[in-house]
Formats: structure tokens, C-alpha cells, sequence
């Protein structure tokens, strides 16, 4: 180690640093732009810390300090201690899940000598760093089913914890990791089925069951018209094809009807009717419905930083937190709102490139689960904002504001910059 | 292995810019495509708020404000900041009970909601808001006292001329001509507050406001570009004497009639009363809702403008406008004499005149001061069976056009709403009477005044200032200027109306001598001013109402038309009091206190108790007077001091 000699950033990769500060930065320009009333004292509620975009500042120093601790670590440090990391995480959750404080209906916060933390955040970072771990170490044949196993049991127990704390949304993002594995290897069947899965999903919920239980039918009939010589020649065929069958009809005819009952909370079923457009309820679309307006009424150009009106005004709730996007798209419009997701596009696609030229699998696998992670905020967050997708509370990585999620974010991307600096040695 | 996967790459790729794009599409959908959206942003947080200008002020001729706006406050309540109040207190304060304070709370929430501010109690009254205002400590924060001007008559005079403001009406808001009015917004209702509306009433202004999520302003939008300012209503200066018009008013008390005086050098009104009247407060503010149905439903009809929207047979008073239509078309000379010896019998029936003594018609001037009815009912038929005309029927529409050029049978065009035409009778209405076949006997009362002849006091008010400028006359009207304005509203009041100009001088002179005689030794003694020679004429009208849908005879009609001095004249003067007798009784004395008062600025000592019997005499039916409400209604003073004292000076000084 000759760290000393070396220049303090040798190694660092600019263009991710650059988008990092670039996206916080904006990130803290809408939170302002959220919060600022003509004649604010900007000062005063600087060093009284009475406003979010106030204490995002000091949560971003606070993110320095770690991302510059982070830097000064030997990346070997990560590696040998990822399983710890995970460790320590499933700790944190179970904690949490025992003496958690509420914020907004679910119990996911910790309260630390006035200071409220959400692990699941951190949970994150502790995941993909034992995954990572896992997917490297030398006894792992992720070619094998009981390693894929294993690597999706790490994924789904926190996955699992965080559904218990009430926080589906977060728990979601854990999906995120199915990427990662898609990338080393898990077979390209399970994302169809994934994605058949989804849609499967998403008719139960439009279309009326018994109608459906007819296409289902109807298919069934139709795939074994059309391969009933193979089914002469392979009995086994028939009874993959019904089975299919039968689980789709099951599915749609009990399954859903009772995770809607029983599973899912009344306001996350009416959150998803009305992303459906099923529901029409004013009290219910009114996050959507507003945050749309919000947006919609940017326009083209937008109107303007600091003339939103309605991100300025209260319309939109959680405007600084979940729905900071109706900021960036009622002021800066729909030119502002392309060059937003640029500069997302942009850090996405050269954390791949980083990803692909690490020579270690720890670091590759890494650097994919940051991208995978980002990404899924990413498209959830926003499809949110937009009426795409149905209103689940996860931030939109380093732009809203929330000290565990900036926290987690530098230290995902930071680790990974340390991890990418050292990509020359061999690491396990 | 990781080689072997290394196409995955693309994959992964591939499905975050199929994500990205998706969001793209869906936000040009949003952004660029649907427009919908800035509308609604609008609709959420952009709050128009009509700036009201402040109402146009209305003095008299020596500038006293008649009309004016008063500072009167609302209680504002904002329900959620309601806590911890002496709401006893409060209640005790407004005159209301707990139920009454909760009832008025939940309407405040379900009208504008628990944030924002809505009225509790509406235009306080005075004594109301000076308690209010000591303990309005105790009541804060939640409760406010907010400004709200309202229209005050400090004199408490001319109702029924200077009119009312009111709500607009839905009708009235569709029609284009109030597109600039919202709903629930003032406007004048009657009087020169309606006829002046768009004069008094100002601009408005406009101001945008970005509003919250909770509707609450959060200050100007795009700092106030969008805004217009409100501007102010324009004064009103009218030719009136709030002197003259309080003590005509109070004369009038206990009376039904009315009073109409006016500048015959401009037209201008000095005074209109229709007794009985009311204190205009009544309508004013808060008061409105509680006295207007009270008003609209009184057995004398106070809302009633007597003296343009009531019509009266003339009687006596005419005789003068046949004396001139004789003596232009040639029928008569001044010395023309008629032997009447106690009526006329030429029309084959007996038609009664009050005098009998031989040579009282022997002459105009003699008969008009003597007001032999034979005379003048004869000089009417000389007049239509005039040969030059070529028969009766020509002859009466010609003598008709006399009329019409006198300003009767059609709308003057005063500058007040609902003027009545009256009625006179040109052959038209002649046919309709006797079915086409009539001639100089049908109608010959008509040339004493009585028959088919309808005047509004306004219209005999105004052919005394025709007689009294010798053939010409101004459209009669109450605004003389208005400040600041250029246009040319006023323009139609300011143009002489040469009506009679071919009347010669000499016929004006021996009608007027006529009506001289009548003040100097003839039926209106009693006008005489010491140093003034004034003209004028009694009449006692016969007249009839329907009773129990009989036509039965009424009481007559106490009338006087004048004007001072003969030369040079100041003030024409028309008085109707109905039902009272004789014009020498009651109409005389009204007219001659007024016009001394004009004419001298005071009233002589030796003449008060005259004016101090007119405003105590009752000539009202003991019936009607039994079931009004008037004045009970107008013994309660809201604000019209100003009336009093200055009465008070009048009769001191």
C-alpha cells in the first residue's frame, strides 16, 4: 500500500462523482424550491434548521464525512466484512420490528438521541454487500439451484422483515437484487416468467374472474390442440400444460381475491384500484391527481425555478420526500424533467460500464446491485409521481430528501467508487 | 462465467432505457400533449378577488353629502382558531343564545371550512360594534372585525329619489349589460342610485392571488402584473336643497301628496317629496332585509314616488296652460269676458262654478283669479271648435299638441327610473271613451282641469317653470354635475327645450298677471312673501276612487302650482295633497313656506306657526294611517342626525 504517495483521489471515477453531486444538488434546489415563501430568511432557517432543504444540508456534510471515511478504507475492508454487514442489518431489522417508532402507518424508524433512522435504508447496502460476497465466493456455482436459493433467501428474509414493519414499498426495491442474479446467470426463464407473472397479476385485478378463468380455458385448449402430437409422444407435456392451467385459474379465483383481503392493508388496495383506474374516489387519487396537475401544468419550457405554484403552495403532499419530482417537473417542465433523467440514464449506464470492467465478481456484482437499486427507486418513484405505477413511498436516490436515503446512496455509490479505484488488485 | 454472461449487460440496459422511455412518453403526454393540466393548476391555486372602489358620494347644492358611505364592520370568525373565548360574553354582546352562537359556527364551517374566515354576524350596528370593539381582546384570536361601507342618508331624506342598493338579481346576471357583476354584488335598485349605477358605482379592481392548499392567499400573483385597480365612483352634485327637501318632507307628514320644486333657469330639482315617506336608513345595510317587506306592504305605499309614479286630475291648477292655448290660437283676447252666472250650460247640463257674483270672468285675468270654471271650460271649446282647425277633431288634436309640448301625457325623462306618462286627451283615448263620436261638450272639464286629465306633480311642476320662463323649459333633473367626469351623460339636461317659444310674450304676460292676481287677491292669498311677487294657482280636485268596486267620490284634492318671482324666477312649485279639500287649505302654505325658504333662506317669524301647523296637521283617513307601519318604522333613528339639527336650526333661527 502506498496510498500515501499516491494523489488523495487517484483512481476516483469523475464522471460518477460529478453525477453524484449534480443530482444532489438538484435534489436540494427542489426541496428548497418546495419549502421557500417569498421572504424567507434563507440564513436564519439555515442555522435554525427549520426547514427540510436546511437539514438535507446537513445531512449532505454528514454524507461527506462517510463518503470521505469510505475513500480512506481499504476496499478490502468491504469484502472481508460484507457478511457482517449483513448481519448487523438483519439485526438492526429485527430491532426495529420490536421497538420501532410509527411515521405515516408504517413502524420502520429507529429513534437514536433525537434522531429517527430507517434501517431498511441501510438494509440495502448490507444486502448487496453479501450478495456480492456470496455470488464471489469460491464455493458458490450460482449455475446450481441451491446456490440460487441461497442467494434469493439473503434477498427475500430482509424483503420479508420490511413487509412486516409495514414498509411494502421499501421491501419492493429488494426485487431489485432478481437483476443482479439475472446478470450471473439466473435463467432468462424466470425474468419471462417474472414478467408473465406481473401480468398475470395485473388481469386479476382488471378483469372479472370468471371471464378470465374462460381465456385461461380457452388457451389451455388452444396450446394442446396445437401440440397434441408432442403430447402423444410425451405424456408429461399435457400435465405441465393444466397445471399451468390450474394455478392461473387458482391464482386469479383465490389468490388475489384473498391478498386483497386478508394480505394487503384497505389503503394499499385502493392505492392500486386507483392506479387501475378503478377508483374515482377524489380522497384517494388526490396524491396522484395533484402531483399530475403539478406536473402537467409544467408544460414544455415549466415555469420557471421558484414560480411553481403548486409545489410551492402545499398541493402536492410529501413534496419534498416522495414527490420531489413535481418540483423538477412543474418548474423546469418537460425539457428539464428529459434532462433530469438524463443525468439518472447517465449514472445508470456508466455504473454497468464500471460494473463490466471490474475484474473481481465481488465488485461486479457490486456495482450491478447499486445500478439494479437506483433503478428500481428510480422507475417506482417516478412512475408514481406520474400516475403510472401506484403510490408507494420510496425516495428518488439522492434527490429527495431523507437523511437515511442520502446516507445509503453515498455510501452504495462510494463503496463502489473505492471498490472500482482497486479494481487492479484481485479481490475475494 | 461472468464472460458467459456478459450479453446480459444489454439486456439490463435495455430494460432501464425501456423504463426511462416509458416515463418520457407518459410525461409528454402530461406536459406537452394534455393542457388540461395548466388549467386546473390555476383553478387550484389562483384566487381572482374583486376589489371594491368605494361608492359615489351625492351632495346637494351647497355640497352637503345626502349620500354617503359609512364605516360599518362585519364579525369575521374563523372556526379553528376559535379557543379558549368568553363566548357568554360574546353571545351577550350580539343578543344571542349558545344554540344560536353554535348554530352560526357550523354554518361559518360549512360554508367556507374550518381555516378560512366567513361572516358571524353581518354589519353590526353601532352601539353593537363599540362593545365589540372594547372587548374584542377577549375574543382573538378567531374572531375579526372586518370593514364593510355601507351606503348612510345622514339626513334621512329623499327615499324616493335617491333609491337603494341591493343584491343583484340572477335575471339581471345573465344579461350582458351587467357582465362586470358577480354574484352577490351590489348594485342601485331604484332611484339615482340605479339611474347612475355605472357613474357612482367606479371600477373595480382586480387582484390575483396564488392561494394554498388550503385556500388561504399566500400574496400576489406574479407580484400584482395581472391586477387592475379599483377607481373610485364619481361624485354626484345635484341641484337639490337638502333644506328645503327636509322641511317639504316633514310637511308632508301624516299627508299623502307630494311636492315637486324645481330651478326653472336649469331645470334643476330643488325638492321632491311623495309623502308619506320613510327614512331612507331603513334600506340601508343590515336594515334592508329587516324593513324592506315592511315598506313594500304598508297601506300609504311609501316606496311609492308620488310625485312622478302618481298621476292627479289637475283641477284649478290647469287653467292657466287653457288660458295660453286660448289666447295663441287667437280664440280669445286678454279682455275676452264670459257672463257666468254660476255655471255653464252650454254643453245642455248645468256644470256648476263657484262663484255666482256677476263680471267675475270678466276678463282672463279677473277669471283666472276668481278661477271661474265656466270661463275656462269655455275657452277649451273655443279653442277645439276653432275653424282655422277644421273641426273638432282636428281642433283637439291640435289643442293635444299644446299639451304634449307642455311636457304632458309623456315621460319627461327625469333622471330617476319608473316615471309615469299620465294621460291627457287627445282623440285617441277621446275614441275610446265615447266610441268614436264625441265633440266640445264630451270632455269640456278637461278645460278646468278636471275629465280625462292626469298629471304627475313633476309634469305640473314643469309647466309652471314653462309659463314661468315664458315658453321654454330643461328636462327636470336631480344631478347638475358630476366630478370628474367628461362624458356627456348630463348632456340632455343641459338643452333648452323651446316648447311654446311661438306663444307671444304678451299672452305669457297676461297669464301670469292672471296668476299674480291669484296671490294678491284671488284663491292663494296665503302664498304671499313679503318683497316677492309670486305667481301661482290653487286647484281643488275632484277625483274618484274605486270602493268596493264602486266609483265613489273622494274627498277633493288640495293643489297648488306656482313660481317666484314673477320676474326672473327662481323656483316653480307644484303641491298635491291628497284628499285634504281645499288648494287654499294645504297645498298653499306648503308651497309658500318652501318657496320663502328658497327665496329668502329663512322663514319669517310671524310665518312659523303656519309651518308649524303643516307639520303637525293630519290629512291622512284615520283608517289608513291606523294600519301603517311608516311611522313607527321612522321613529327609529339609524344614523340621520343631520336631519335633525339642521330641522332644528330651521325653526330656531
Amino acid at each position: 500500500m502506498n496510498r500515501s504517495q499516491a494523489k488523495l483521489t487517484a483512481g476516483i471515477d469523475w464522471p460518477i462523482f460529478g453525477l453524484y453531486f449534480a443530482l444532489v444538488a438538484i435534489g436540494l434546489m427542489a426541496i428548497f424550491a418546495a419549502e421557500y415563501r417569498e421572504g424567507d430568511d434563507v440564513i436564519r432557517n439555515l442555522l435554525s434548521q427549520n426547514k427540510n432543504w436546511a437539514r438535507q444540508v446537513l445531512w449532505l456534510g454528514v454524507s461527506m464525512v462517510l463518503a470521505t471515511g469510505i475513500w480512506l478504507t481499504d476496499s478490502k475492508f468491504f469484502t472481508a466484512t460484507a457478511n457482517l454487514w449483513y448481519a448487523f442489518g438483519m439485526l438492526l431489522l429485527l430491532i426495529v420490528l420490536a421497538v420501532g417508532t410509527g411515521v405515516k402507518g408504517s413502524n420502520s424508524w429507529l429513534e437514536l438521541g433525537g434522531f429517527r433512522f430507517q434501517p431498511a435504508e441501510l438494509t440495502k447496502l448490507c444486502t448487496n454487500l453479501a450478495l456480492a460476497k456470496y455470488l464471489s465466493s469460491m464455493e458458490t456455482d450460482f449455475s446450481k439451484m441451491r446456490s440460487r436459493l441461497i442467494a434469493a433467501a439473503m434477498v427475500l428474509i430482509p424483503c420479508a422483515i420490511i413487509i412486516l414493519q409495514d414498509e411494502t414499498g421499501l421491501a419492493l426495491v429488494y426485487f431489485c437484487f432478481f437483476l443482479v442474479m439475472f446478470r450471473e446467470g439466473l435463467p432468462a426463464a424466470l425474468l419471462v416468467i417474472a414478467f408473465s407473472g406481473i401480468i398475470l397479476v395485473l388481469s386479476a385485478l382488471l378483469v372479472d374472474k370468471y371471464i378470465l378463468l374462460y381465456i385461461f380455458t380457452g388457451i389451455a385448449a388452444l396450446v394442446i390442440y396445437f401440440s397434441r402430437r408432442e403430447i402423444r409422444r410425451k405424456k408429461t407435456r399435457l400435465a405441465y400444460i393444466l397445471s399451468i392451467w390450474a394455478f392461473c385459474s387458482a391464482f386469479v379465483l383465490f389468490i388475489v381475491p384473498f391478498a386483497f383481503t386478508k394480505v394487503l392493508k384497505d389503503y394499499q388496495v385502493r392505492r392500486i384500484e386507483v392506479m387501475l383506474g378503478k377508483e374515482n374516489d377524489p380522497k384517494a387519487t388526490y396524491n396522484t391527481r395533484q402531483s399530475m396537475i403539478a406536473i402537467g401544468s409544467g408544460g414544455f419550457w415549466g415555469k420557471g425555478y421558484l414560480k411553481g405554484t403548486q409545489t410551492r403552495f402545499d398541493f402536492v403532499p410529501e413534496q419534498s420526500t416522495d414527490f420531489i419530482f413535481c418540483t423538477i417537473g412543474e418548474d423546469f417542465g418537460f425539457i428539464g424533467s428529459i434532462i433530469f433523467l438524463g443525468l439518472y440514464v447517465a449514472l445508470l449506464f456508466r455504473i454497468i460500464f464500471i460494473a463490466e470492467r471490474q475484474r473481481s465478481t465481488f465488485s461486479r456484482v457490486y456495482a450491478y446491485g447499486v445500478a439494479s437499486i437506483i433503478f428500481f427507486h428510480l422507475a417506482i418513484n417516478i412512475s408514481m409521481t406520474i400516475g403510472l405505477a401506484p403510490v408507494i413511498g420510496i425516495p428518488l436516490p439522492l434527490v429527495s430528501y431523507g437523511g437515511s436515503s442520502l446516507m445509503t446512496f453515498t455510501m452504495l455509490i462510494f463503496i463502489m467508487l473505492r471498490l472500482d479505484a482497486d479494481r487492479q488488485m484481485v479481490l475475494r | 462465467m461472468s464472460v458467459y454472461n456478459q450479453p446480459r449487460k444489454r439486456v439490463i440496459q435495455m430494460i432501464i432505457l425501456g423504463m426511462v422511455t416509458l416515463i418520457v412518453v407518459r410525461l409528454f403526454f402530461l406536459q406537452v400533449v394534455e393542457t388540461k393540466y395548466s388549467k386546473l393548476a390555476d383553478a387550484n391555486a389562483v384566487l381572482k378577488k374583486v376589489i371594491y372602489p368605494s361608492r359615489g358620494i351625492i351632495y346637494d347644492r351647497k355640497g352637503r353629502s345626502i349620500l354617503r358611505n359609512e364605516a360599518l364592520y362585519d364579525l369575521m370568525v374563523i372556526p379553528a382558531s376559535v379557543k379558549k373565548i368568553d363566548t357568554a360574553y360574546l353571545c351577550e354582546i350580539l343578543k344571542i343564545d349558545m344554540e344560536e352562537f353554535r348554530k352560526r359556527i357550523t354554518n361559518a364551517i360549512r360554508r367556507e371550512g374550518r381555516v378560512r374566515q366567513s361572516v358571524f354576524a353581518s354589519l353590526l350596528p353601532p352601539e353593537t360594534y363599540g362593545k365589540l370593539q372594547e372587548s374584542m381582546y377577549l375574543f382573538q384570536p378567531g374572531f375579526e372585525l372586518l370593514l364593510r361601507p355601507v351606503r348612510s342618508y345622514p339626513y334621512g331624506a329623499g327615499a324616493n329619489f335617491l333609491g337603494y342598493i341591493g343584491e343583484i338579481n340572477t335575471e339581471q346576471l345573465k344579461k350582458p349589460a351587467y357582465s362586470a357583476y358577480q354574484q352577490g354584488d351590489y348594485m342601485g335598485i331604484t332611484g339615482l342610485e340605479n339611474t347612475y349605477e355605472s357613474t357612482l358605482m367606479g371600477q373595480r379592481g382586480i387582484q390575483y392571488l396564488v392561494k394554498d392548499n388550503l385556500n388561504r392567499p399566500q400574496g400576489p400573483l406574479e407580484n400584482g402584473e395581472f391586477d387592475t385597480i379599483a377607481i373610485a365612483g364619481k361624485n354626484l352634485r345635484l341641484a337639490l336643497d337638502v333644506e328645503l327637501q327636509i322641511l317639504g318632507e316633514q310637511m308632508m307628514k301624516g299627508k299623502v301628496g307630494s311636492i315637486v320644486a324645481i330651478d326653472p333657469a336649469t331645470g334643476g330639482i330643488l325638492a321632491m317629496v311623495s309623502g308619506p315617506t320613510f327614512d331612507p336608513n331603513l334600506l340601508s345595510g343590515s336594515y334592508k332585509a329587516l324593513n324592506l317587506g315592511k315598506l313594500m306592504v304598508d297601506t300609504t305605499s311609501p316606496m311609492l314616488n308620488r310625485a312622478i309614479q302618481a298621476s292627479y286630475a289637475p283641477g284649478s291648477t290647469f287653467k292657466p296652460v287653457t288660458g295660453l292655448i286660448a289666447l295663441d290660437e287667437g280664440v280669445i283676447t286678454p279682455a275676452f269676458g264670459y257672463p257666468c252666472a254660476g255655471g255653464y250650460a252650454q254643453c245642455g247640463r248645468f256644470i256648476a262654478c263657484t262663484h255666482k257674483n256677476p263680471g267675475h270672468a270678466s276678463s282672463l285675468r279677473v277669471a283666472m283669479a276668481n278661477s271661474c270654471n265656466s270661463y275656462f271650460m269655455h275657452l277649451y271649446r273655443l279653442s277645439v271648435d276653432n275653424n282655422k282647425w277644421g273641426g273638432t277633431m282636428k281642433g283637439q288634436v291640435k289643442w293635444t299638441e299644446y299639451l304634449s309640448n307642455m311636457g304632458f301625457g309623456h315621460r319627461l325623462g327625469i333622471d330617476i327610473p319608473n316615471e309615469k306618462p299620465g294621460v291627457i286627451p287627445d282623440t285617441a283615448r277621446m275614441n275610446r271613451r265615447y266610441t268614436g263620436r264625441w265633440n266640445s261638450c264630451s270632455e269640456v272639464y278637461v278645460g278646468m282641469g278636471q275629465g280625462l286629465l292626469d298629471l304627475t306633480p313633476l309634469q305640473l311642476a314643469n309647466a309652471m317653470c314653462i309659463i314661468a320662463n315664458r315658453g321654454s323649459y330643461y328636462i327636470p333633473h336631480f344631478v347638475e354635475s358630476i366630478d370628474t367626469d367628461k362624458s356627456d351623460l348630463l348632456k340632455k339636461y343641459k338643452e333648452k327645450h323651446d316648447v311654446a317659444a311661438h306663444i307671444s310674450a304678451e299672452a305669457f304676460s297676461q297669464v301670469i298677471l292672471g296668476m299674480e292676481d291669484v296671490v294678491v287677491q284671488g284663491t292663494a292669498r296665503g302664498a304671499q312673501i313679503e318683497g316677492i311677487a309670486v305667481c301661482g294657482k290653487t286647484g281643488t280636485a275632484e277625483n274618484y276612487a274605486r270602493v268596493n268596486g264602486v266609483m265613489t267620490k273622494q274627498p277633493n284634492h288640495s293643489l297648488f302650482v306656482g313660481f317666484a318671482p314673477k320676474d326672473n324666477p327662481k323656483i316653480a312649485i307644484a303641491v298635491i295633497v291628497e284628499n285634504a279639500g281645499f288648494g287654499a287649505t294645504y297645498a298653499v302654505p306648503i308651497a309658500s313656506i318652501l318657496m320663502e325658504k328658497y327665496l329668502t333662506d329663512t322663514i319669517s317669524v310671524k310665518r312659523r306657526p303656519i309651518l308649524q301647523r303643516m307639520m303637525e296637521t293630519v290629512t291622512m283617513s284615520a283608517p289608513m294611517r291606523a294600519k301603517s307601519k311608516v311611522d313607527s318604522l321612522n321613529s327609529v333613528s339609524y344614523t340621520a342626525t343631520a336631519g335633525e339639527e339642521l330641522l332644528k336650526k330651521i325653526l330656531s333661527n
